[in-house]
């Protein structure tokens, strides 16, 4: 096997892409779509902290599924920071590094200064305390 | 009474200076301790600040913590991937 892969290095990078795909697609799959919409619209963004934020003025069906997902996700990270003996705020930082780094060129997501950015291909502004 | 003078009292200060006589190393201790005491009392008189010391190691713990947790977020993220 290893020695095919390095044989093969082609074959081993397409094969890894098509890994990463198999792993990545269900992550992509299981958003609702209205909400990968105001992602994808820069309506709505990550922000440092863990929380989805509003860049632009929501509407009422925008701002309920927002409230609906950052309860969602509080639950989670309260469930988390008790597993890991964490506290709330701890475990929420933490996922927020991460999630900004998720963060697909064009959607937003809150720089340490507290603006709004566009993610492009390079790397995210994020907190020096991010790993 | 005035021939009932104190012992202490006595003009021709026999207790006292027996006493004194007696105990010059005594005396010499003392004078160091009175000397030390005033170098302390020097040391002493630099006060405190009347707003507490605050050493803010908010940043250095929570960047150790966000190490920690970095993993268990990102299981979260992938196993929960609907909210995220």
């Amino acid at each position: 096997m290893f020695e095919f892969i390095r044989k093969n290095k082609a074959v081993a990078i397409i094969g890894g892409l098509a890994l990463t795909a198999i792993v990545a697609t269900p992550v992509m799959a299981q958003r609702d779509p209205a909400y990968a919409a105001a992602r994808a619209s820069g309506a709505i963004g990550e922000k440092s902290d863990g929380y989805l934020g509003y860049v632009t003025s929501p509407s009422g069906a925008v701002k309920a599924m927002v409230e609906d997902l950052n309860i969602k996700r509080k639950a989670a990270y309260t469930r988390k920071a008790q597993e890991t003996n964490s506290t709330v705020e701890q475990f929420a930082f933490t996922s927020g590094c991460n999630l900004i780094m998720r963060t697909a060129p064009g959607e937003k997501y809150q720089a340490p200064d507290g603006s709004w950015q566009t993610r492009s291909s390079s790397a995210p502004m994020r907190d020096a305390r991010c790993p | 009474m005035s021939h009932k003078i104190s012992q202490l009292t006595d003009p021709s200060g026999n207790a006292i200076r027996s006493i004194m006589k007696n105990r010059k190393t005594t005396g010499l201790i003392s004078g160091v301790a009175l000397g030390l005491c005033a170098v302390l009392a020097g040391c002493v008189q630099v006060s405190a600040p009347d707003k507490p010391i605050v050493i803010n190691l908010n940043i250095n713990i929570k960047q150790e913590v966000v190490y920690r947790l970095d993993g268990d977020a990102k299981d979260l993220i992938n196993s929960e991937a609907e909210i995220f």
